[in-house]
């Protein structure tokens, strides 16, 4: 297992639209900020146990985790830019993805 | 009109487009049957996103960064009105509200819902298209110059010949599988628009000593990780050995293709290891042994294939038209339109409109689903209801009436169409690049929106002349930066996006991959870069030089060692 250096989120594609989801505290969220944060290895491997199950229930897909850093209100954002761009939507049609409805 | 509007019938359709026949129209609808079956059982949890996988892709349905991804195949390229309609109805029904136009004559719808694909692939069954083999390690959707039919320069139409090669690609039982994917074009003029020196096997329709028409055959051509021009296997394959040849490379392909590492299983490794003449041998040997009548070309059904693209029912009209020339005098936006995006046609008093998808500060290849609708009108009152989608991301209107130019023009301008740009350094070749794609390692579309808007002055383009830049946002090349004048290539460099720009690069019979200037530099540096690289063009150009023969004529370092001075030790650019 890799070294536990930042907080992480589980991100994962919903099977029947392929939209972008974290894992929260009773299940799937479309909004990252009611993502469940992992602050140990402990806690992220739950985590990637409980993707797994969902996989292999066909609920999900392209599960992973992410390193984010909390805001002072809270709220995970991840450190990459990759995943940033995953939890807005293209930053060249600010009208679609999740940017498209205040959700990010 | 709905997507499903099964009271249109062929009325309108051009003349010059392959239809279905019984066999084509039972066999797509057979395929989204099954497919449809396959998605039911997948959310129904009888398929793993394992087994469904490569069942997904083989009928072109992605999972991306945001969302699915449809790709649907555009056949070399041709499209009809009802067609483009259809495209139109489906992104407004099905996804929102726009089409991506790609570099390989495809178009990618951005969210559909992985339940709605199956209704999606039957409304485009219903017009005679379909995404199979527009993803997977087959035979993909062959390409061909966009001005088919219709150039001056040409020497047969090549898409009877594009087409004759779908019908025994498509469901190939032997070459569904291959190491990786495999990509054909084929061209049919002097000069090369459909970039067959970049592809797998690129085909240039030649006539021999003895007036025949036949083939020149380059294999192992690609770009990707590893960049390479295709080599000439063949200098004359005459048509009625065209399928048996192209057997035989396909099976020494799949015989000795790597297949231990996805990053070398392309044909074009194979030809790089090997060498061009011992794949020759083995393709001549497999050629010379094999049993040839199971691919014999059968005259009757070429000739049956090409009666679908004979020449629209052009008028008799004098070569040069007095209204157009009085139109380009009296608006001057006009004229510019012509003077750029107008190109000669083969037929007197008839131009071919190139119809730019890259309006300054746009996303180079989108249309929305009204820009569409207006095509597909343009079209049918101006061309025959006959359209192309060009490997540039732009959409052709073929047969135009030089008399019709104005009003085509005013009609493309209401709708943010008539951009005149075409082949400047605005209309950029961009991949979808980080904003779409799960594979990308940085955004391009962002990158061409900042170049295009600082060279917004459409004047000053004009000034600069030919200058063809191509963004891709990984190293796979979907934007094709390998073969652009400039290429930029979006790299991560130490958990930020950074841009690495290539000068040289020549998608033609003159193929070039482009060499590296510099270490990579900032998206918010890339403006200033290609600024500097244009002005230091401008300043040392001859008189009627573009940007590629000035840089082949003054050389790489000369390029290199301005820049250099101009970020100082180098660091910057």
């Amino acid at each position: 297992m890799a070294a536990f250096k930042h907080p992480q989120i589980l991100l994962a594609s919903s099977l029947a639209d392929g939209e972008v989801l974290f894992l929260g505290a009773a299940g799937w969220e479309r909004d990252h900020a009611k993502a469940r944060v992992a602050r140990d290895a402990g806690e992220a491997s739950a985590l990637e146990a409980f993707g797994k199950a969902e996989i292999a229930a066909n609920r999900v897909v392209d599960v992973y985790l992410a390193d984010v850093e909390i805001g002072a209100d809270g709220v995970p954002t991840p450190l990459h830019y990759r995943e940033k761009m995953r939890i807005k939507g293209p930053s060249v049609r600010l009208d679609l993805g999740k940017q498209a409805s205040g959700g990010a | 009109m709905t997507a499903h509007d099964t009271t249109l019938t062929r009325p309108n359709a051009p003349v010059t487009t392959y239809r279905y026949d019984d066999f084509d129209a039972a066999f797509v609808k057979e395929r989204v049957a099954e497919f449809r079956e396959q998605v039911r059982r997948r959310l129904a949890g009888n398929l793993t996103e394992d087994e469904f996988r490569p069942f997904r892709l083989m009928n072109g349905l992605y999972l991306q960064l945001h969302a699915y991804m449809l790709r649907v195949a555009i056949p070399y390229g041709t499209l009809s009105a009802r067609q483009m309609r259809r495209l139109a109805d489906i992104a407004d029904k099905y996804d929102r509200g726009y089409g991506h136009f790609t570099t390989r004559q495809n178009l990618q719808y951005n969210w559909p819902k992985l339940v709605d694909t199956p209704d999606i692939l039957e409304a485009l069954a219903e017009v005679e298209m379909h995404a199979i083999q527009t993803s997977g390690n087959c035979i993909r959707n062959v390409t061909a110059d966009h001005f088919a039919g219709v150039a001056p320069d040409e020497i047969e139409d090549p898409r009877p010949t594009a087409e004759f090669l779908r019908q025994w690609s498509s469901a190939h039982p032997e070459f569904s599988f291959l190491p990786r994917k495999f990509k054909i074009a084929v061209t049919g003029a002097a000069h090369d628009r459909a970039a067959v020196k970049v592809h797998d096997i690129g085909l240039a329709l030649v006539k021999n000593d003895a007036g025949e028409i036949g083939y020149q055959v380059y294999v192992g051509g690609g770009l990707g990780r590893t960049p390479f021009v295709a080599k000439l296997i063949r200098d004359f394959v005459a048509r009625a050995d065209l399928l048996a040849y192209l057997e035989a490379i396909m099976r020494v392909y799949n015989r000795f293709g790597r297949r231990d590492n996805k990053y070398k299983a392309r044909i074009k490794i194979l030809v790089h290891e090997k060498g061009i003449d011992a794949v020759r041998e083995a393709v001549e040997a497999e050629f010379a042994g094999m049993d040839r009548a199971v691919f014999s070309y059968d005259p009757a059904e070429f000739e049956r294939i090409a009666a679908y693209f004979t020449p629209p029912p052009y008028e008799a009209l004098p070569a040069d038209s007095e209204k157009l020339r009085a139109a380009r005098v009296a608006h001057p936006a006009f004229g510019n339109f012509v003077e750029v995006n107008v190109a000669p046609h083969k037929a007197p008093g008839y131009a071919i409109v190139t119809v730019s998808l890259k309006p300054v500060g746009g996303i180079p290849g989108d249309a929305t689903s009204a820009q569409m609708r207006v095509l597909a009108d343009a079209s049918e009152r101006f061309g025959f209801g006959e359209l192309r989608i060009s490997h540039e991301q732009n959409v052709i209107l073929p047969h135009v009436k030089q008399d019709d130019l104005f009003d085509l023009w005013k009609l493309l301008d209401a709708a943010g169409l008539a951009t005149a740009n075409a082949g400047l350094v605005s209309d950029i070749i961009s991949c979808p690049g980080l904003d779409y794609c799960s594979l990308a390692t940085a955004r391009s579309i962002p990158i061409a929106q900042a170049i295009s808007k600082r060279f917004a002055d459409l004047s000053r383009q004009r000034r600069i002349g030919k200058l063809g830049i191509k963004i891709s946002g990984c190293i796979n090349a979907c934007g094709h930066h390998h073969v652009g004048a400039i290429g930029i290539l979006g790299l991560e460099k130490k958990g930020q996006e950074s841009y690495q720009i290539t000068l040289g690069g020549d998608p033609t019979f003159s193929a070039n991959v482009g060499e590296l200037l510099g270490p990579g530099v900032t998206a918010e540096q890339v403006p200033d870069v290609i600024e500097h690289i244009v002005d230091f063009y401008l300043a040392e150009r001859q008189e009627g030089e573009s940007f590629i023969e000035t840089w082949r004529r003054i050389g790489h370092a000369r390029f290199k060692d301005v820049l250099r001075r101009e970020g100082e030790d180098g660091a910057g650019i």
